[in-house]
């Protein structure tokens, strides 16, 4: 009976192991793949009325907001940009989108060389689980982007009134 | 009437990078709800948010209905002399609502 338990238990710690490993293993291709996924058109078009045709590099921009949201009606969402924020070298502008709500814009912030730090915070709506990205415009007029998958158990702005 | 909640420090060093915080009450409709019998909400949002430094604009938003009711917004700025932050936001059907702050940069 203790002969067999042992088994068991060996087999219980092997078997989470093996799956502690294969989640690992799972999330890495999942965060490197996302970005080759299509990106819907309205979100695209949204894109390139900020950007027009200029090329959109990825880096330089973070984008803080919890993996995993409770309730999408208020998402605490926090995007900075590496930048040294100097007269010749700033960030003009960020923009925000979403993939999944009805409308792809989320907000568009305005800087300036004296804002000293490139990072801005407020709350979002997220309406599904679904892609954020964020867009930074420098004082060179080049572009970078960033995008975080959220994933959103309350959905909101489309729910009813009561 | 919209109440403003503002965070500006009371004090600053000259050069120093201060955050600046700023919260409204506003109901952030959005204009893609319906009630129960199926009608559509009509949009009522903040549209657009500034932030004026003795009278020098150093910040400045565009919202949308993605943005969460009562708008909060953190943002930096370069404390360069004392005076007066003045906020500004507007919104749809004629919403128009300003605060103020003060600081001493010594």
């Amino acid at each position: 009976m203790a002969v067999l338990r042992k088994i068991m238990q060996t087999t219980r710690r092997d078997f989470l192991g093996l799956a502690g490993g294969a989640a690992v293993a799972g999330a890495v291709p999942i965060v490197t793949l996302r970005p080759l996924e299509a990106t819907p058109e309205t979100l695209n078009a949204a894109i390139r009325n900020v950007v027009g045709e200029a090329a959109v590099r990825s880096g330089k921009v973070k984008l803080d907001i919890p993996p995993l949201v409770e309730n999408g009606n208020t998402v605490p969402m926090t995007v900075s940009v590496a930048s040294p924020m100097t007269a010749d070298d700033y960030v003009k502008s960020i923009h925000v989108f979403n993939e999944k709500n009805p409308q792809p814009n989320i907000a568009n912030f305005y800087l300036g060389p004296s804002a000293g730090r490139a990072q801005v915070a407020t709350r979002i709506r997220l309406a599904d689980s679904q892609k954020v990205v964020a867009i930074a415009r420098l004082s060179d007029d080049s572009f970078w982007s960033v995008s975080t998958d959220v994933i959103v158990t309350l959905a909101a702005c489309t729910e009813e009134v009561n | 009437m919209a109440s403003a909640l503002i965070n500006v420090p009371r004090k600053a060093k000259r050069g120093d990078v201060i955050e600046i915080k700023a919260l409204t009450s506003h109901i952030m409709e959005t204009g893609f709800r319906r009630t129960a019998a199926g009608d559509l909400v009509p949009r009522d949002i903040i549209t657009s948010f500034n932030c004026r430094y003795n009278g020098a604009e150093v910040f400045r938003a565009d919202f949308f209905p993605a943005i969460a009711a009562n708008p909060f917004i953190s943002f930096f700025t370069v404390a360069k002399e004392s005076g007066k932050f003045e906020f500004e936001w507007i919104g749809d059907n004629g919403f128009s609502s300003t605060a103020s702050a003060s600081i001493i940069v010594e």
